[in-house]
């Protein structure tokens, strides 16, 4: 039975509680709920039916409308279906994983995760390094390198596109001063693709991180430039030496904001290549997308989007257990 | 979240003059941060003169070279004749729409995560820092994860491709980060003036809107830039929630430039891409140093 006090503790601080419900259905519903409902499906042989299915396993379905995509030329469909599911175990794990589409997604984004990690990291740090040195105009800079930041990664796959565009891009320039047989067509060749996309998302990124560098730079003690003057140690040495080491912590953030964002790297792609030529510059976050709205073949997106989650939680448990140390969040 | 100190205030520099102006260190700095300029202006640059330019021009001449001739009429073509599909009507469609969504998803995320982030901050109940710790874990769930849950639950409250489901969605996806702003805001205020406001005999709400609201101006400047700009942006969502009259102007445009029909035309594309881009453009341009806030702290939406 409830104690008398019970009631009392319940209604305590009611208008913050009845504030906070967005939020708490966020977590619970969304966050939680969601997660744990993909998950689940994840194990299933779900797909979306175009009509309703009465057999017993289907009792349980649920009803929804949804609509298809025909192959990229946006023809839409409305379908009315039922989502059924089958328990299958890891079925749809073990075929994911020997899907060459998959594998080659992966590929793809560790090819992409790694270098656009060190570039961004390297020129993000070197260009902070260089608005450090109290130059004029730093505000004007700063604008310039931060404008590609807010525009939308659409943008700037359509605009590399056609920078990159053989016909008329850079190929036709450099041609045009003589090198006839110069060759720069990244996006129509499988097998630069990704640099492609690289040189697209290395742009829009590195001011950003540029900007998160250079407050680092402003935290570090003036102190230290000055004792590494007067013990006569070069510039580009108490960088390395002393300066990198101690903006540890701004490197370790960056790097997992960095790495959660490439994860979910799918606008830029979409814009520039649509995942080709061919397969060849396709991205999980696209698996996911076609085979939960193009083929319907909800298990298979699932256990695709779960091995997503995967991956960002490899990187988040670390981090969180250097940062917080295990210890409650603040 | 972030351990990194936004503070990008004190740019002021410090220390004394350099005294030459041409030394060799000078021409180094300077040389490399105008090659990086250059870089980053190239494609800015290469849309506009793209734009006005007419299509023989850009069939004979290069991308770099400017426009002999300027012409607006890609720009007019763009805003109210590009096809997607079997729509001609231009992207102002498209436009009009990421104006009804941006509008409302912005003011009603806002509103939320602000009363939320002053219950966090001022008014801890018992399991609230449990809910907001999964917020903000939640930040970092791929949207891959929960895209196909969400269409389901707004297709049984029958949102699902309605721009209602679409501001939920935005809402829902902005909460995270606006929590944490706010709520970090709020804590950094003296906790004397909420005491004594208290002392007052004023309540939950009086305190919020009477104390709280006039002095968190710049934060919410920041959380409308970081929502404006975030949320015109948006492609995934949109393409999702939205049936095709509904799209927003980022899907309309990715429809009309890689559309594989008819003959292409690049003035058009980038117009359209220019239009596109003005939005999120002049919110950067306008707000400056506050933006640069906004996007340190939006950081975890990734």
């Amino acid at each position: 039975m409830e104690k008398a006090s019970r009631p009392s503790q319940l209604f305590r601080n009611l208008s913050a509680k009845f504030a906070a419900i967005p939020m708490v259905l966020t977590a619970l519903v969304i966050f939680v709920g969601c997660t744990v409902w993909s998950f689940v499906y994840s194990f299933t042989r779900s797909k979306l039916l175009p009509k309703p299915l009465f057999t017993t396993e289907d009792l349980f379905s649920i009803p929804m409308p949804t609509w298809l995509i025909k192959d990229g030329s946006f023809d839409v469909y409305y379908i009315t279906g039922f989502v059924t599911k089958s328990f299958v175990g890891m079925a749809q794990y073990d075929r994911l994983w020997s899907n060459s589409r998959w594998l080659t997604s992966i590929e793809n984004l560790a090819l992409y995760a790694g270098f656009a990690l060190v570039f961004s990291l390297v020129v993000g740090f070197i260009l902070a390094a260089f608005m450090d040195q109290k130059i004029r105009f730093e505000n004007t800079f700063r604008t310039i390198y931060l404008y590609p930041y807010a525009m939308s990664a659409i943008i700037t796959g359509l605009v590399w596109q056609w920078i990159l565009n053989p016909t008329f891009g850079i190929e036709k320039i450099v041609r045009g001063w003589g090198f006839e047989n110069f060759e720069f067509a990244p996006l129509q060749n499988p097998d630069l693709v990704m640099f492609g996309i690289l040189i697209a998302g290395v742009w829009q990124g590195t001011g950003f991180i540029m900007a998160l560098m250079l407050a680092g730079l402003r935290g570090i003690d003036e102190d230290i430039w000055k004792a590494s003057r007067i013990d006569g140690i070069p510039m580009w040495k108490t960088y390395i030496k002393v300066v990198i080491p101690m903006m540890r912590p701004v490197f370790v953030t960056t790097l997992v904001l960095i790495t959660a964002g490439i994860l979910k790297v799918y606008d830029l792609v979409v814009a520039q290549t649509n995942g080709g030529p061919g397969l060849s510059s396709q991205v999980p976050a696209m698996y996911v997308y076609s085979y939960l709205f193009t083929a319907q073949n909800l298990g298979q997106g699932l256990a695709a989007s779960t091995m997503m989650l995967l991956g960002v939680l490899i990187i988040l448990i670390p981090w969180t257990i250097i940062e917080f140390g295990g210890k409650e969040k603040r | 979240m972030t351990a990194i100190d936004v503070n990008i205030e004190a740019v002021e520099p410090r220390g004394t003059k350099p005294k030459k102006v041409l030394s060799n260190r000078n021409i180094m700095v300077y040389g490399v941060l105008i090659v990086a300029a250059i870089y980053y202006l190239i494609p800015l640059y290469v849309m506009i003169m793209t734009s006005v330019k007419g299509m023989p021009e850009i069939r004979m001449g290069n991308i770099f070279s400017p426009p002999v001739e300027i012409t607006f009429e890609p720009w007019v073509k763009a805003w109210a004749h590009a096809c997607t599909g079997l729509n001609c009507d231009g992207l102002s469609r498209g436009f009009w729409n990421s104006v009804m969504i941006t509008v409302p998803s912005t003011i009603i995320s806002i509103l939320i995560a602000s009363v939320n982030g002053y219950a966090l901050a001022n008014w801890k109940f018992k399991g609230a820092n449990v809910f907001f710790t999964i917020l903000i874990f939640g930040a970092f769930i791929p949207y891959q994860v929960l895209i196909y849950p969400i269409v389901l639950l707004l297709s049984q409250i029958g949102l699902y491709t309605k721009l209602a489901g679409l501001v939920i969605v935005h809402t829902v996806f902005g909460m995270p980060i606006l929590t944490l702003l706010f709520r970090n805001y709020f804590i950094s205020l003296p906790e004397e003036l909420f005491k004594a406001a208290r002392v007052d005999g004023a309540a939950f709400w009086g305190i919020f809107i009477k104390i709280m609201l006039p002095m968190s101006l710049p934060i919410f400047v920041v959380a409308i830039i970081l929502q404006v700009t975030g949320i015109w942006n948006d492609f995934l969502f949109g393409v999702i929630y939205t049936k095709p009259a509904n799209y927003p102007i980022t899907v309309q445009l990715n429809n009309i430039v890689n559309s594989v029909q008819g003959v292409k035309e690049y003035n058009v594309n980038m117009a359209a891409t220019m239009l596109t881009a003005i939005v999120p453009l002049v919110v950067y341009f306008v707000s400056g140093k506050l933006f640069v806030r906004g996007i340190a702290a939006g950081a975890v939406k990734g």
